[in-house]
């Protein structure tokens, strides 16, 4: 550093940092929250805006029956509780991208109250408690960057549904909030109710953060974090804030109620507004909709139709499959790769194995190809046929995966014990096609053989993979190494 | 030379041949031209009524089945959406706004062959008791040009009053509808909240808005009611209630039971002869054999103040989208900074009415006065709504005046919004409420002004209160 830098000497290690997050999820529905306007993303601007999305005189709201379904089942996922009797508020502020001057919100009845999300950090299990989920609409998007003088608004994304997700103040670290984001985008995709992209916004997080000494009870001054566009940033966010609160307080300065935003570029908060500017937004029942009540067996509904979540496949997949924690926990982390592997192992019932091809060969083609897994060419009975084949001894995993794999991928109605056949791929693993390589082998390494014989038992693996080699491939390394040592004793 | 008495009779006489709907739409063309100067009308859609009844009346000549409201000319208050045309709520701040829709219940009288014939002024956002708050200008009372028409659906009434047109449709959030009709002497009704969808009527306040109907006849405002009434996918709040036919079951000989307030019209402010007809037509009642009874009511000096509350909160809201941003009325310098340019485009665009209610909505919605002043509102409201029931629950129909007073001269209450405001006394209450109301022009004052008995009804019996109606005014 070619000039003086005042280092400030804090004691972070005094501190406890304490964090709750805001999670805004748009909700996969067909249309908007309260109109049939179509919610896809990347439209041309203002093309999916009807008089109702542009607050027309004269327009009123129509409840999307779909969204208050999403919420609930997300309640349901988190054992929440779920309450019957909601209504909605409206939240009043003027912004050009908002266009009735007022969101509607649910501000005292939120659809769901309570509620746990599992996180795990280092083998260490925690929960982390749910404040509320609500529903509300999107606002539209203001565009500052088009237009050199003006600012330019798209109102296709203004009433799209969302919920919003909001947690206690339970998290300790930039490292918990990773988790806990990394698993509530997990839930909203199995759940299959947001795609959960935050590079395009369809998931959104705001941190509320503060810091004490350990040991006190009472919370910090707290300031929220806003433009996080990534489950990184989340975390560089807070670890750069909790910094600037701590050194504020070691300098024995006062942190002040504030909202900032995060600049990823220069990985540094700045202040948007103070606390005391914070609006009145006057909420009140919004009286253009009228309360709905939620039925139980509406709700059961609802209950009946969640999949198994990743908690409970990773347990059934260590328990059941006795598949390792890790495994399970590859295989799980996207509901649809989860989904294949299971449908795999009702036709493969290697169980191991089958992971390992998913681990593996499966999901590096998906990377490699960018695709997901519900794009993977090969039905589940054709990849288990593979799978079968290797672990009848017919073919290598090398084979298998090196060379029948990708011509399978290329041509998916071919089958792969055909393939092995007419390119002649087959292993062997008869003695009589076996022994005449080996004796071959032998006598072309007698000196080796020598060797072994006076005790360097490691020269095994070089006898072995020059009996393949010369096989090309196809004699069973298994097999191999039985008549070898059979070989080898006389 | 065409004369309306009914849609019936007029009806009749298009299938006898003896006139047309070309005929009718002329002399309605006639009229509105020769009475300009009352500004009932702010537009008129002579080419498109003219096609239309040209159209009808083929189609009615090539013996085709007529709609329900074949031919029938209809004007509407400047604050329900008509797709294609423009609408303004009478303000400024929508000036060259054109609807990009229909409203449900125009929608609805377009089904059955009924022709537009224009859009009638109002007081601006539907806030008013004269009509004098429009950027239109005022209108005038036909019967005494010196004197206001009523507000806030002023237009709507005069276009019935001075033969305008058949029928009009207004809208009524504490009266609007109501009181016009008493100033003009016609019939006003106000339908039970929710009968009607909303969708398409530029909203004042959302839980006290109900589109209403002007007419000459009970069987006209009752066949209205039939055709635009009923569950509606646009508007949440409208009810799914079945419509009945009550242009078919208007005729009774029932002996009914009516409930009245004396602190009603005992009231300090009630005009004596307006009281004195109500007591004679109630005494009068009891000889033809009804049952009429005097009920305590303890809640009257309450509702108003709980109808201004409530009101201008949800107006506060509502009224917010005028915002200068997406349409309408923008501050000629747009290039200040947001909050200015709010500020700049809301304060030239709306009216000293309007902006006057918008600040009294927004401090009683604001952090602090919420609970004094909304949260005390809304439990006036829950008491009168009890109180009613209450009422409901032994009579058929509770007896009130429509107002206290005949028709104000121009420009007399402009400067007392509060006594204005007080005139309101008989007509929030079933906006309060959500009951149906009507104002049925018995009466004439010695002023040589009409005016109107109210009778109101239980949530949802239209079928009696029009056919109490029907007795009432025959």
């Amino acid at each position: 550093m070619g000039y003086f830098c005042p280092l400030i000497m804090a004691d972070y290690s005094k501190y406890e940092v304490v964090i709750g997050l805001e999670v805004h999820a748009q909700l996969l529905t067909q249309s908007k929250l309260f109109c049939g306007d179509s919610i896809a993303f990347g439209a041309e601007p203002n093309t999916h805006v009807s008089p109702i999305t542009l607050g027309h005189p004269g327009t009123l709201p129509r409840m999307n029956k779909k969204a208050i379904e999403f919420a609930v089942k997300m309640g349901l996922a988190c054992g929440s509780e779920i309450e019957k009797n909601n209504y909605f508020a409206r939240k009043n502020y003027f912004y050009p991208d908002l266009p009735k001057g007022y969101q509607v919100s649910q501000h005292t009845t939120p659809i769901c109250k309570g509620g746990v999300v599992k996180i795990k950090i280092a083998d260490q299990e925690k929960e982390i408690h749910l404040t509320r989920i609500h529903l509300e609409e999107d606002a539209g998007k203001s565009l500052h960057d088009v237009d050199a003088n003006n600012t330019c608004i798209d109102y296709n994304r203004a009433g799209t549904p969302l919920i919003e997700i909001v947690s206690e103040p339970d998290l300790r670290s930039g490292e918990e909030a990773f988790a806990y984001l990394t698993e509530v985008r997990k839930l909203v995709r199995y759940l299959e109710i947001c795609d959960g992209n935050m590079e395009e916004g369809s998931l959104r997080c705001d941190a509320n953060i503060s810091v004490r000494m350990h040991g006190e009870t009472k919370l910090g001054t707290r300031v929220e974090v806003k433009n996080l566009n990534s489950v990184r940033n989340v975390k560089r966010a807070i670890e750069v804030e909790s910094k600037r609160l701590i050194e504020i307080l070691e300098e024995g300065g006062t942190i002040i109620q504030q909202t900032r935003s995060f600049d990823a570029n220069e990985n540094t908060t700045f202040a948007i507004r103070d606390k005391e500017d914070a609006d009145d937004y006057r909420y009140f029942a919004e009286p253009d909709l009228t309360p709905f009540h939620l039925k139980d067996d509406f709700i059961e509904n609802i209950r009946a139709s969640i999949p198994a979540l990743p908690e409970q496949r990773i347990k059934d997949y260590t328990d059941r499959l006795q598949l390792s924690v890790y495994d399970a926990a590859v295989l799980t982390e996207e509901r649809s790769f989860s989904d294949y592997f299971e449908k795999l192992i009702q036709h493969a019932t290697n169980y191991k194995s089958a992971a390992n091809w998913m681990s593996g060969p499966v999901k590096t083609w998906l990377n490699e190809n960018n695709k997901q897994p519900e794009e993977f060419p090969l039905s589940a009975k054709q990849l288990s046929s593979l799978i079968t084949l290797v672990d009848a001894g017919k073919v290598s995993f090398s084979i298998a995966s090196g060379k029948l794999f990708p011509q399978l991928l290329a041509n998916p109605t071919l089958l792969p014990e055909q393939i092995a056949t007419e390119q002649n791929l087959i292993q062997e693993s008869d003695v009589s096609a076996i022994g005449p390589v080996i004796d071959s082998v032998l006598a072309k390494f007698a000196d080796k053989v020598v060797e072994y014989k006076k005790g360097k038992k490691g020269l095994l693996a070089l006898f072995v993979g020059e009996v393949i080699k010369q096989s090309k491939g196809k004699a069973d390394p298994k097999k191999t190494n039985e008549l070898l040592i059979e070989k080898l004793k006389s | 030379m065409f004369e309306f008495s009914s849609i019936e009779q007029y009806h009749a006489q298009l299938l006898k041949g003896s006139t047309t709907c070309l005929q009718a739409v002329e002399h309605y063309l006639q009229g509105i031209e020769a009475t300009k100067h009352l500004n009932a009308f702010i537009e008129i859609y002579a080419d498109e009524a003219i096609h239309q009844a040209k159209e009808l009346d083929a189609k009615r000549k090539s013996g085709k089945q007529p709609g329900k409201l074949h031919g029938v000319v209809v004007g509407l208050k400047d604050v329900i959406c008509y797709k294609g045309h423009k609408v303004s709520a009478a303000s400024a701040i929508l000036n060259n706004f054109t609807s990009l829709y229909s409203a449900t219940a125009v929608e609805r009288l377009i089904a059955e062959e009924a022709i537009i014939i224009g859009n009638l002024n109002c007081d601006e956002f539907a806030m008013g008791s004269t009509n004098e708050n429009s950027a239109y200008g005022k209108v005038l009372n036909a019967l005494d040009e010196t004197r206001v028409p009523g507000g806030s659906s002023g237009g709507s009434a005069v276009a019935v009053q001075a033969n305008l047109c058949m029928v009009s449709l207004g809208s009524d959030t504490g009266g609007s509808v109501r009181q016009p009709a008493d100033f003009c002497g016609i019939i006003g009704l106000k339908p039970t909240y929710g009968r009607i969808s909303r969708y398409g009527l530029i909203a004042y306040a959302s839980s006290f808005d109900q589109i209403g109907i002007f007419g000459n006849t009970v069987a006209d405002v009752s066949l209205l009611l039939e055709i635009m009434a009923g569950a509606d996918e646009f508007d949440s709040t409208v009810s799914k209630h079945e419509v009945p036919a009550y242009s078919k079951q208007l005729k009774t000989s029932k002996k009914f039971r009516f409930a009245y307030f004396n602190e009603a019209l005992n009231h300090s402010g009630i005009d004596k002869e307006i009281a004195e007809a109500i007591k004679k037509r109630i005494d009068e009642l009891k000889n033809e054999g009804h049952t009429v009874q005097a009920v305590e009511f303890d809640l009257l000096d309450y509702i108003v103040p709980a109808y201004y509350v409530l009101t201008t909160a949800e107006a506060s809201s509502n009224l917010s989208r005028f915002d200068g941003v997406k349409y309408g009325y923008r501050t000629k310098h747009p290039g200040v900074e947001l909050t200015e340019f709010y500020k700049q485009s809301r304060s030239a665009g709306f009216g000293k009415e309007v902006k006057r209610r918008i600040m009294l909505g927004t401090f009683v919605l604001s952090a602090g006065y919420f609970d004094a002043y909304f949260t005390r509102a809304q439990k006036v409201r829950q008491l009168l709504k009890d109180k009613t029931e209450l009422v409901f629950s032994q009579f058929d129909f509770i007896l009130l005046p429509t107002s206290p007073v005949t028709a104000f001269k121009a420009v007399e209450k402009m400067g007392d919004p509060i006594a204005m405001y007080l005139a309101d006394i008989y007509t929030v209450m079933a906006n309060l409420v959500g009951i149906p109301a009507i104002s049925l022009p018995l009466f004439s004052h010695s002023n040589g002004m009409p005016f109107g008995l109210q009778v109101m009804a239980n949530a949802f019996d239209e079928v009696s209160l029009l056919q109490v109606s029907d007795t009432l005014m025959t």
